[in-house]
């Protein structure tokens, strides 16, 4: 089943509410020592609110490449990228920071904890940036701690936790801003199966509760947790499917 | 990020990683310790020759007519063999300034030579016999702790009577009384007729090796020719008129030295500004070199910090990656290295402030140099601590602050 027909967008546009994500023809060219590399070629794609999507492909697909502009980590070379109906791709280096603070929660492979830092103080990280008080930051990060299931190992440093459990508390530190996506690079790729289920169910609980996600997964079946597959190769969409959950 | 969370996890950092932390602050530690000792000798001396050594050497609004300086910073052959050349002040030059000055001052005749003092079997050597008049205890405020000083009928008369200092009757007669003995100088037997109060020392030299006698008394031959004295000392009462009364002393020399106006003066008028400007001249030299000494160390603590910085960056590219991503922005990656920095700095600034205080304490303990801690270095050392920080902090932070997120977070 594809993907339902969205309306078209043309330069000079602005997207509908609904649109969490929207990419117009984004392009990323890299110069790789005089030699222009064409990671990204144009792609041309739209998420909504809580929709649940997996981006795959092999390596070298620019799925990497697309996860970063998405992530507000990196500006295209050409195109647009609309972000809940703001345009971010002709933001400058703070204005990205400042989006990525509110609008992103990033989920990563190897989780990029602070080792010396416990588990409340890593939830409460994003927080600092966007200013809030400690005794506020304290209150939320409690909460997002609470809400993947660790509200017993807050004051634990990472080496004190299990690989799922501080991959937990990075999703809690992804969602203690209420971002309007949550970003998981490879979310279970450090992780074995049993863990990467538990995971899993996170992310559909979180999908549940309203939660726009997109995951970059090269493992079919995780990606097969998601409600919509996007398939990259060679810098371009080369399918764009929606799975039964 | 508010400047306060960059400094509480400054802090952090310090604490996690406290054996590098303290490398770290080795030179800024170092600098300010250094910054703060020599500054509270320098300051301490200072004050101590201001106040407490040029009073006892000269007294309060006292000057001394003299054949040359009594303290001389290093000067050249030709100018020392000009002073001995010099003809000596006489008996009748004393008679004949103090005749002359009529503002209301106390005068003294004074010389001194070392010699040797004996009692019974014992010897007291090495101590300085002053031949002066009978006004010399009140010039030189010397109090008597036994017996009295002599009079001006003794001072004329010249009755061998001696005044001991401290330390001589310590030496003679230990602990039994010298009053109303006599001691043997220069193979003349002075009856001692009283004791000084202890003077303790300046700068390590002893004030109590000495022994004062009237100067028209027998001794007067151990010590300089017929009629010849070192020093007249005339105390006035207020600066002002001792300003006067050197005038008029000038001007009754120069007249009976037939000095013409061309012709410079070949005595001198002493006061304890001359001992100020001795000394000014020895802590110049401080004052010169102690700088340099604070500088290098800081500078070397400057580049101890920046080196240990960027390993900090290199080592915690990904923690930046990290925070970058999650939202800060340069300037909070810029501020938190910089707060490290001038944090590291800092404590070495403030551990470098008690380690010169205590050596400062240990200085006036265990050496004769007076030392005062001035708050102004304490003050100076915190502010150069920290700048020496934020200064050194810059280039590491800004390379900090530039890296690219996404670089960062993948490397390994």
């Amino acid at each position: 089943m594809t993907a339902p027909a969205l309306q078209a967008f043309r330069t000079g546009d602005t997207p509908l509410p609904d649109i969490v994500i929207l990419t117009h023809k984004l392009t990323r060219a890299y110069d790789m020592g005089g030699e222009v590399v064409r990671a990204l070629q144009g792609v041309s794609l739209q998420i909504r609110k809580n929709e649940y999507v997996a981006v795959m492909g092999p390596s070298g697909s620019g799925k990497s490449t697309l996860m970063n502009l998405i992530g507000c980590l990196d500006t295209p070379t050409a195109g647009e990228y609309w972000l809940n109906t703001q345009k971010v791709s002709d933001l400058d280096d703070d204005a990205l920071a400042r989006i990525r603070n509110k609008e992103i929660g990033f989920v990563f492979q190897t989780f990029n904890l602070l080792p010396r830092a416990t588990a409340l103080h890593n939830v409460e990280l994003p927080l600092i940036y966007a200013g809030h008080g400690a005794r506020e930051r304290r209150a939320r990060a409690v909460h997002a701690l609470e809400r993947v299931g660790l509200a017993d190992r807050m004051e634990h440093r990472p080496n004190e936790l299990s690989g799922g459990q501080r991959q937990r508390v990075a999703i809690a530190r992804a969602l203690v801003n209420e971002p309007s996506i949550l970003l998981a690079d490879e979310p279970t790729g450090n992780l074995d199966s049993t863990t990467s289920g538990e995971i899993m169910q996170v992310f559909a609980e979180l999908h549940r509760q309203g939660q726009t996600i997109v995951m970059v997964t090269h493992e079919h079946d995780i990606a097969a947790h998601a409600a919509r597959v996007v398939t990259l190769r060679d810098g371009l969409i080369a399918t764009d499917q929606r799975q039964a959950a | 990020m508010p400047v306060f969370e960059a400094l509480r996890l400054a802090l952090q950092t310090i604490r996690a990683q406290k054996l590098k932390s303290g490398f770290s602050l080795l030179g800024v530690f170092i600098g300010v310790a250094s910054l703060i000792a020599a500054w509270s000798i320098v300051n301490g001396v200072n004050r101590y020759m201001t106040e407490k050594f040029a009073q006892t050497l000269f007294g309060v609004n006292t000057f001394q007519l003299r054949r040359r300086p009594m303290f001389t910073p290093n000067v050249p052959d030709s100018v020392w063999r000009a002073w001995w050349r010099r003809p000596r002040i006489k008996f009748s030059d004393a008679e004949a300034v103090s005749a002359a000055l009529t503002m209301p001052v106390v005068t003294a005749w004074q010389s001194s030579e070392n010699v040797s003092v004996f009692y019974g079997g014992k010897e007291a050597r090495d101590i300085e016999l002053t031949t002066a008049s009978e006004r010399y205890f009140d010039i030189k405020n010397l109090r008597l702790a036994l017996g009295r000083p002599f009079t001006a009928q003794e001072n004329r008369s010249g009755v061998p009577v001696a005044v001991l200092g401290d330390a001589v009757a310590k030496r003679l007669f230990v602990d039994r009384t010298p009053l109303e003995r006599s001691v043997r100088i220069g193979g003349i037997a002075y009856r001692v007729i009283g004791v000084v109060e202890k003077q303790g020392s300046i700068l390590g030299f002893p004030l109590d090796r000495f022994v004062v006698v009237p100067a028209l008394s027998p001794a007067q031959n151990l010590v300089n020719p017929p009629g010849v004295l070192d020093a007249f000392l005339v105390k006035a009462q207020s600066e002002i008129e001792m300003r006067e009364a050197m005038e008029v002393a000038e001007g009754v020399m120069r007249s009976r030295r037939h000095l013409r106006p061309n012709q410079d003066n070949n005595f001198v008028l002493d006061t304890s500004e001359g001992v100020q400007r001795f000394w000014a001249g020895i802590s110049r030299i401080l004052v010169v070199v102690l700088p340099n000494i604070v500088v290098v160390s800081l500078v070397i603590g400057g580049i101890v910090i920046m080196n240990i910085m960027l390993m900090s960056v290199a080592e915690r590219t990904r923690e930046i990656g990290l925070r970058k991503a999650l939202g800060a922005r340069r300037r909070d990656v810029l501020r938190q290295f910089l707060a490290e920095s001038a944090a590291i700095a800092t404590v070495g600034a403030a551990f470098g402030i008690v380690a010169g205080i205590g050596l400062t304490l240990l200085i006036n303990a265990a050496s004769p140099l007076p030392a005062t801690v001035s708050p102004l270095s304490v003050v100076l050392g915190v502010v150069m601590g920290a700048g020496v920080g934020v200064v050194a902090g810059v280039y590491p932070a800004s390379r900090a602050a530039r890296l690219d997120p996404i670089a960062a977070l993948r490397q390994e």
